[in-house]
């Protein structure tokens, strides 16, 4: 697979990388390049090898071959200088539960060298700009979900990392705290011009971030690059999908449909809507064939491929795509 | 107790910012007044140790027993069971009883490795269940560092503990019976307190180890008590046993017995428990002039007389350098382990 990261100069570079425990492949020859600045969404199902990919990256595990570069760094070698320039949120991050907030990120602070009085200076300019200032004494064990990952995002960036590294940033806050969160990081992102590495399996959040995505798939890269490319992708892949909705289903449809050259399937949905799925755009010729059987006709559209059909797409694929 | 830790501590961490200062070439010179991540930990264990509630539950126990052993001491003493052994009086304190409660050196073996292991077992697997690892192992430390500094901060208020203990005893003897110490006396009750704290190092290093090595807290904590009874009670049952089944009958030759005996006292001596205890003994009682077989002949003529304490201690190094040698098994193994576990969040 092609990946590009456009002009920009890449700060990871991973070639070949690949990670085996036993006989099952995490990740599989990953190839992948993030440029500086960009927000990148790292998009797969739950075992994909994501977070996998995320710890050879920091060093935290060792890749079985391959090699990955961070910031022109070894990270199995020279993991130290990549960790104080490189800042890592768990997923399901955890904090001492009987500190208060400001304790937990004076102790990350301190663990990068940075003097007390700094330190505290920093927690509290930070605990600010996440929206957390008014908790900065309360004890981190009263926190909701939402605010964890807020301090999470503040005990990440006190180190004034280079590269940010998100593992699952948004799992399990309501809609709104997603919201409020991907849009702390963007603008994070682009004030400081830190390059963020984000991973997740929910499209939607991605979509609304990221500059480019890598679907990532039983440990493999199956496709990458910004939505529009990855759509237009799906499209000269030879398949189009029309949606049909009637009033009724007419018997005759079907085999007026199945006459018409070109289509693959017919899929009926709930009364008359139903899903066409052919090779070239028959969108008007279906359209036709409806009203020439009767039927009337409520509604038909070409489906215009979103994250969600790709991603649909890849994962069902994933295996034919992937071998 | 605290201050005079915070005091240890604040000289020590001074001391290891200005090495780490010289030693760390440049790469953050405008931030070489920062004390190293080795030492920000160190500081941040033992003020959570301190602040635990198991600290202050185990501290109470631990101070409890120690004044019910001088209780005891001191009316042993009250009750004349010295007669002709005036000497030493001042070690008697820690060594002898009346009967109704144990004396002190067996209350800190008794009590030491359970102090050992209640502030090691969950020093790494909490951490792991509270997904706090994985944060810690993305700053900047190395791994190693960090169950260095757990141990470092353990032990230090293991010495804290344990000297204010001792220091503790020694102050209200001095006020009950009224007798001075000796220099040697003072002496020999130091060195105690430091082989007292080897020995709960020991047993710290090896609850941390089941920590690293097992996931739950729980787990770690019974293996680390299983393996502590098992040295205290059950392994001298069991050398019994072995005793009866190889012991020569009693008219077989000098050497052959010498050599049973020999073979026993190898076998005790793999228990720590029993390093301890022969140690201890040999460092307060310093009639004690050898600790292995001895025949009737090599006693003939040899002056009754206690050791001086340059004889004591030198019959007990090998029992300290086989402490300090199974703390430092323990610590490599937990070391091996550490450096190839996978870190994930909480798994």
């Amino acid at each position: 697979m092609d990946v590009r990261s456009g002009e920009r100069e890449p700060v990871i570079e991973l070639k070949g990388l690949t990670k085996m425990y036993g006989e099952h492949a995490a990740v599989n020859r990953l190839d992948l390049t993030i440029g500086r600045g960009e927000v990148f969404g790292l998009l797969g199902p739950n075992g994909a090898g994501k977070t996998t990919t995320i710890l050879m990256m920091l060093g935290l595990t060792e890749p079985t071959s391959g090699s990955a570069r961070v910031l022109g760094l070894d990270p199995t070698r020279s993991p130290l200088q990549i960790k104080r320039r490189v800042g890592y949120m768990p997923d399901d991050i955890g904090f001492y539960e009987d500190r208060t907030a400001i304790d937990n990120l004076i102790y990350t602070a301190r663990l990068n060298r940075i003097p007390p009085a700094e330190a505290e200076a920093r927690a509290r300019e930070l605990l600010e700009r996440v929206g957390l200032a008014e908790a900065a004494d309360k004890r981190v064990g009263a926190f909701s979900r939402g605010m964890r990952q807020r301090l999470g995002l503040a005990d990440v960036l006190i180190k004034k990392p280079e590269i940010i590294i998100l593992d699952e940033p948004t799992l399990g806050i309501d809609p709104e705290g997603v919201r409020e969160l991907l849009e702390l990081i963007t603008r994070l992102s682009r004030e400081e011009r830190i390059t963020v590495l984000l991973s997740s399996h929910h499209l939607h959040q991605v979509q609304q971030v990221c500059d480019r995505v890598g679907l990532f798939v039983k440990g493999r890269l199956i496709a990458c690059g910004d939505i529009e490319s990855l759509s237009k992708q799906l499209d000269e892949d030879g398949t189009i999908t029309v949606e049909l909705e009637l009033e009724a289903w007419p018997d005759a449809l079907d085999e007026a449909l199945n006459g018409l050259g070109g289509v693959v399937s017919v899929r009926r949905g709930e009364g008359g809507k139903a899903s066409v799925i052919c090779s070239s755009d028959l969108t008007a010729d279906i359209a036709q064939a409806a009203v020439g059987c009767g039927g009337r006709l409520l509604a038909v559209s070409r489906r215009k491929y979103g994250l969600d059909d790709i991603y649909h797409r890849y994962f069902e694929g994933g295996e034919a795509h992937g071998a | 107790m605290a201050l005079d830790g915070k005091a240890i501590l604040g000289r020590l961490t001074r001391r290891a910012g200005r090495r780490d200062g010289a030693e760390d070439t440049g790469a953050r010179e405008a931030q070489g007044a920062a004390i190293s991540p080795f030492w920000v930990i160190v500081q941040k264990e033992f003020g959570d140790h301190i602040r635990s509630w198991r600290f202050t539950i185990l501290l109470a126990i631990i101070t409890l027993a120690c004044i019910g052993s001088i209780y005891s001491a001191v009316s042993a003493i009250r009750g004349g069971a010295l007669k002709d052994e005036l000497d030493f009086l001042f070690l008697q304190m820690f060594t002898i009883s009346d009967g109704t409660l144990p004396n002190f050196i067996t209350f800190v073996s008794f009590l030491g490795p359970l102090m050992g292991i209640a502030l090691g077992f969950d020093a790494v697997n909490s951490e792991r269940n509270r997904g706090t690892l994985s944060r810690l192992m993305s700053q900047p430390i190395y791994r190693d560092d960090f169950i260095l500094a757990k141990f470092t901060a353990s032990l230090l208020l293991v010495t804290v503990v344990i000297f204010a203990l001792g220091l503790l005893v020694m102050g209200l003897g001095l006020f009950t019976i009224g007798y001075p110490p000796t220099p040697e006396e003072f002496w020999r009750v130091f060195f105690f307190l430091v082989l007292a704290v080897v020995y709960v190092g020991f047993w710290l290093n090896l609850s941390i180890l089941f920590s690293i090595r097992f996931r739950q807290a729980a787990t770690s904590a019974l293996s680390s008590i299983a393996l502590w009874i098992f040295f205290t009670v059950f392994y001298g049952l069991i050398l019994n046993l072995i005793a009866r089944a190889i012991a020569p009958s009693s008219d077989a030759a000098v050497q052959r017995i010498l050599n049973y005996q020999e073979t026993m006292l190898w076998l005790n001596r793999l228990s720590p428990a029993e390093l301890f205890s022969e140690a201890t003994t040999t460092l307060l009682t310093p009639n004690v002039r050898t600790l292995g077989p001895f025949t009737l002949e090599q006693v003939y003529l040899a002056i009754k007389s206690p050791l001086p304490l340059g004889q004591s201690l030198l019959l007990i190094w090998p029992h300290a350098t086989g402490l300090i040698a199974a703390t430092v098994i323990c610590f490599g193994i937990s070391y091996v382990m550490f450096m190839r576990q996978e870190i994930r969040s909480r798994s």
